[in-house]
């Protein structure tokens, strides 16, 4: 009685498991699907379900409207200047917190964890009113420092459960063979915390890139993507949509290839 | 004895250099974050508490609950949460314990269980448009299947009902995932002993869920649905790709004031309501589910 | 050239004192083994002089330096982890050849000491691998490896076998032993292993609550422990404990124990005035099994064979002691038995302070103590 009975429940398990994926690569499909259709299937009504006729119509619409490579761009730097930054900023904040204990060590690390309970919209709307008054409005840099104020609480927490991985032993072991403090975290912290702090690299990627709301409020023209997607609700044709919500999209399907094995372990540790 | 005494002096102030080394490692991130997160947010209260004369006043938030768009959007977002929040949680649940049970092809499904979790809010409310709007997908699979003769209006602006559906829907599709990685990490940490002594103490699988996974998960749990209220209350782009102006949100009436009516002053305290609801939503949380220490895991 | 002292060292971690007022002298090239349960300071110690942890108070001097305030890599000192500490991200040969590279070594040089300390620990063909394809017992010999290459003054062992399994750590241990008579450096080498103390060290500094509380070779450590606490850890089964009274009764002293009473010849003198333990030696225990005139009776309460000799536990009156005895005799459970204390191998304890009382007598003495009920 009982073997079948767990092959049941197996069964059962891979149909609920094969329904939620189906549920979660269905719109991502329709959306590529239909961003790589024409014009007029983008129109037509009933959709078709099975793509026959790819086409780079809705793409080029997407592409050569004013405005939208440069946003492209934009949300590239933006992302790059918030990594660096959170990275800088960050990484030695995280390795004090995984290496020393140190009065204000618990309050500094309950600190940043509690950042958390503040949503971005708290201190964007005071930072566009400042940014107007510093001349950094409507640019690059701004949204990016705003990014970096929102992602660098989990940065250093990711990279301090990074480093706690890291036996200390080992920096000890290359101290006692010739290394002094900062050769031996240069030699051996730094290369093996590597892989883990270019996940949470990864991880900021992400966020910089998909963030609407500070983006939007703190640029008028220099729009980041999803600013210049967000103005461009309901004025933009359709296939315009289409095609720019693709491009927002995209990125997820590379970037959880690469830190899926991070964010169940390192990431869902600094989570709980 | 006199030669240790006389020697110990330089050895305490190196020993303090060496000591003040951590705090020189966090000194750029407490010092960063308190010129972009700290001052903002004091700001932010200055802001919410001043009129445009910059005179300390009640003005801002008296516009703001007068206006219509104020109850709407309250409203809105709770409704949103109240659908979306406990449905996404049973599914979180199963798509962690799905995980867990490490399915022949698991490292498959992980990743595309995990897929969400990359994928903005604008992001999700544009493809769910595309699957919801008149001449979409959903109607064509619906028509296809001849359960509906006529494309039916989905994104009815003039049915808040529908409209709740449609932005639950994508809520739940984009960010299910954010909870399931909680939960998953927590499940992880319940060594395999426990629930397999269950087993051999005859716990069918419900039974274990309920009487040894569920409150061993109980801090995980606590941790997910905490962050997901708050984030709930933040709720804005899916809601403005997907209902146009047929809805609107807290979020979404902040940013309004702020970019289209040029009021920081309201707009402050549009997200003043929303930390205030956030952290109320955060107490409740850690009240209702608190687990004392004694009972925890390690 | 590399003596070894530590003059009244003190490190607390907050309020918990780990090394509370060590001196100790290690000679040149010896062997001293830091023995001890967790918790009682010989890593700490150990870690003090690695330069990895700073002192609070007191000296630590490497040959003639003062390495007090010395960070590691200036102490000339060489270093086994327990956890091995092998660089996972470098092959072997990288790992044996960092030290020399710190120490910017020649090419030629590197590579002729990478390959003679590999040969030493017989790991010439794992210079290609990484720590992640290695078996435990391969990582440590890597780490010894590692730390032998730089021809340090000193080397320090911190339980170095401990994460070897039983019969690893035996087989490590004689090869270990081998390979450092063979080094002219000065070892320091921590353990909580009894075994391994007595039978690796020149010398055993037996650590308790930060303090050493005995300093001797393996054979005195064992023979005459300075306190119970030394007797009670070192020797498998540990030291029997007996409550005694002794009254002088003219020339000769009688001894009585909860079991029964015996004559004591020699010198008792430094034994009056103190409430006493006497502390014995399972293997100085004799062991009859017919009653014979003037041994004491015992109740056998189990026995356990364990090849080399048999291991019986019984009671004497209110005390349960543990005896070794031949491994072909077999005295079954409730039965009794007689028993002789060895005179020679009694030490006294005050059983107050825990402290060793000598007589003047201890090696001396020939004359058979017996029990009469």
């Amino acid at each position: 009685m009982a073997l079948p009975r767990i092959r049941v429940g197996r069964v059962f398990a891979y149909v609920a498991a094969l329904a939620v994926a189906a549920f979660i690569l269905a719109p991502i499909y329709l959306i590529t699907i239909s961003a790589f259709s024409s014009f007029d299937a983008v129109y037509e009504y009933p959709k078709n379900l099975v793509p026959t006729d790819a086409s780079m119509e809705s793409m080029n619409i997407f592409l050569e409207s004013d405005g939208v490579t440069d946003s492209l761009l934009r949300s590239a730097y933006v992302a790059a200047i918030t990594i660096v930054l959170c990275l800088a900023l960050g990484t030695p904040a995280g390795y004090a917190l995984a290496r020393f204990t140190f009065r204000g060590g618990n309050p500094f690390q309950l600190a940043l964890v509690s950042t958390r309970a503040f949503p971005l919209i708290i201190i964007a709307i005071p930072l566009a009113v400042t940014y107007l008054r510093v001349g950094i409005d409507d640019t690059v840099i701004g949204v990016a420092l705003a990014h970096v104020a929102f992602t660098l609480p989990l940065t250093v927490l990711v990279t301090a459960s990074v480093f706690a991985g890291i036996s200390y032993e080992l920096e000890e072991a290359a101290m006692t063979l010739g290394c002094n403090r900062l050769s031996a975290f240069r030699k051996i912290a730094l290369p093996l915390a590597l892989p883990g702090v270019a996940a949470s690299a990864i991880f900021v990627f992400v966020t910089s890139w998909n963030e609407v709301f500070a983006a939007a409020l703190l640029t008028l023209r220099e729009r980041t993507l999803p600013a210049q997607m967000l103005a461009a609700l309901d004025t933009s044709p359709l296939p315009y949509r289409l095609a720019g919500g693709f491009f927002l999209l995209a990125p997820a399907l590379v970037v959880i290839f690469f830190i899926r094995k991070y964010l169940l372990t390192t990431w869902g540790r600094v989570a709980r | 004895m006199t030669s240790i005494a006389q020697e110990t002096a330089p050895l305490t102030r190196r020993k303090r250099r060496w000591e003040g080394l951590p705090y020189w490692l966090i000194l750029p991130t407490v010092a960063y974050l308190g010129v972009f997160f700290v001052w903002p947010m004091i700001q932010g209260f200055g802001l919410a508490l001043q009129d445009e004369t910059g005179a300390w006043s009640f003005t801002a938030f008296r516009t703001m609950v007068d206006d219509a768009a104020f109850g709407e959007a309250m409203s809105f977002t709770f409704l949103l949460i109240l659908v979306v929040v406990p449905i996404q949680f049973v599914l979180a649940l199963g798509m962690a314990l799905l995980l867990n049970a490490r399915l022949r092809g698991g490292g498959l499904f992980l990743y595309i269980f995990l897929l969400p979790l990359a994928i903005s809010d604008l992001a999700a409310g544009i493809a769910w448009s595309a699957i919801f709007t008149e001449r979409g997908y959903l109607n064509t699979i619906l028509g296809g299947v001849g359960v509906l003769e006529q494309p039916f209006i989905f994104l009815d602006p003039t049915s808040k009902t529908q409209l709740v559906i449609a932005v639950a829907a994508a809520e739940i599709w984009r960010s299910t995932t954010f909870m399931m990685v909680i939960l998953f990490a927590g499940l992880q940490a319940i060594p395999k002993d426990y629930t397999e002594a269950a087993e051999v103490f005859g716990a069918g699988f419900f039974q274990r869920v309920r009487h040894v996974i569920f409150p061993m998960l109980k801090p995980s749990i606590q941790v997910a649905l905490l962050l997901r209220l708050i984030f709930a209350f933040e709720v804005f782009a899916v809601v403005i790709a997907l209902t146009g102006s047929g809805a609107t949100v807290l979020a979404a009436e902040a940013y309004k004031w702020q970019a289209t009516n040029e009021n920081e002053h309201v707009a402050a305290a549009y997200s003043m309501v929303i930390l205030g609801l956030s952290l109320a939503a955060a107490a409740v949380i850690l009240v209702a589910l608190r687990t004392p220490r004694e009972r925890r895991l390690r | 050239m590399s003596e070894i002292r530590f003059q009244a060292v003190r490190k607390s971690f907050g309020k918990f004192a780990a090394v509370d007022g060590v001196d100790l002298e290690v000679r040149d090239r010896e062997f001293v083994v830091l023995l001890g349960p967790s918790g009682c300071g010989k890593t700490t110690l150990l870690r003090c002089l690695a330069g990895l942890e700073r002192v609070d108070d007191g000296r630590v001097f490497i040959g003639d330096r003062d390495s007090t305030d010395l960070p590691p890599r200036r102490r000339r000192i060489a270093m086994v982890f327990q956890s091995y500490a092998v660089f996972p991200h470098m092959k072997v040969y990288d790992n044996i050849a960092f030290g020399l590279r710190m120490q910017r070594e020649k090419k030629p040089v590197i590579d002729e000491r990478v390959r003679s300390s590999a040969g030493l620990l017989h790991i010439e063909e794992l210079l290609d691998r990484y720590s992640s394809q290695l078996s435990g017992g391969q990582r440590q010999r890597v780490a010894v490896a590692r730390a032998i290459a730089t021809k340090a003054d000193v080397l320090l062992m911190d339980e170095p076998l401990s994460n070897l399994d039983a019969l690893l750590r035996l087989e490590m241990r004689a090869e270990l032993k081998t390979l450092l008579q063979n080094l002219d450096a000065t070892t320091i080498y921590v353990t909580h292993d009894q075994i391994e103390a007595l039978s690796m060290g020149d010398r055993i500094a037996v650590m308790n609550k930060g303090r050493i509380v005995q300093l001797g070779n393996p054979l005195e450590v064992y023979d005459n422990p300075s306190d119970t606490f030394v007797g009670g850890f070192i020797g498998n089964p540990p030291m029997n404990f007996l409550e005694a009274e002794v009254s002088a009764n003219g020339g000769a002293s009688n001894a009585k124990l909860s079991g029964g009473s015996f004559e004591l010849t020699g010198e008792t003198a430094a034994l009056a005035g103190h409430n006493l333990l006497l502390g014995i030696r399972a293997e100085a225990i004799g062991v009859e099994t017919a009653a014979a005139d003037g041994l004491g009776r015992a109740k056998v309460i189990v026995l356990e064979p364990l090849g080399s000799h048999n291991l019986l536990t019984v009671r004497c009156g209110a005390d349960t002691l543990k005896v070794s005895i031949q491994p072909d005799l077999f005295p079954q459970p409730e039965s009794d038995v007689w028993l002789r204390l060895e005179p020679s191998r009694i030490r006294w304890m005050d059983r107050d302070t825990g402290v060793a009382i000598h007589t003047g007598t201890e090696e001396f003495a020939t004359e058979t103590a017996v029990v009469t009920t």
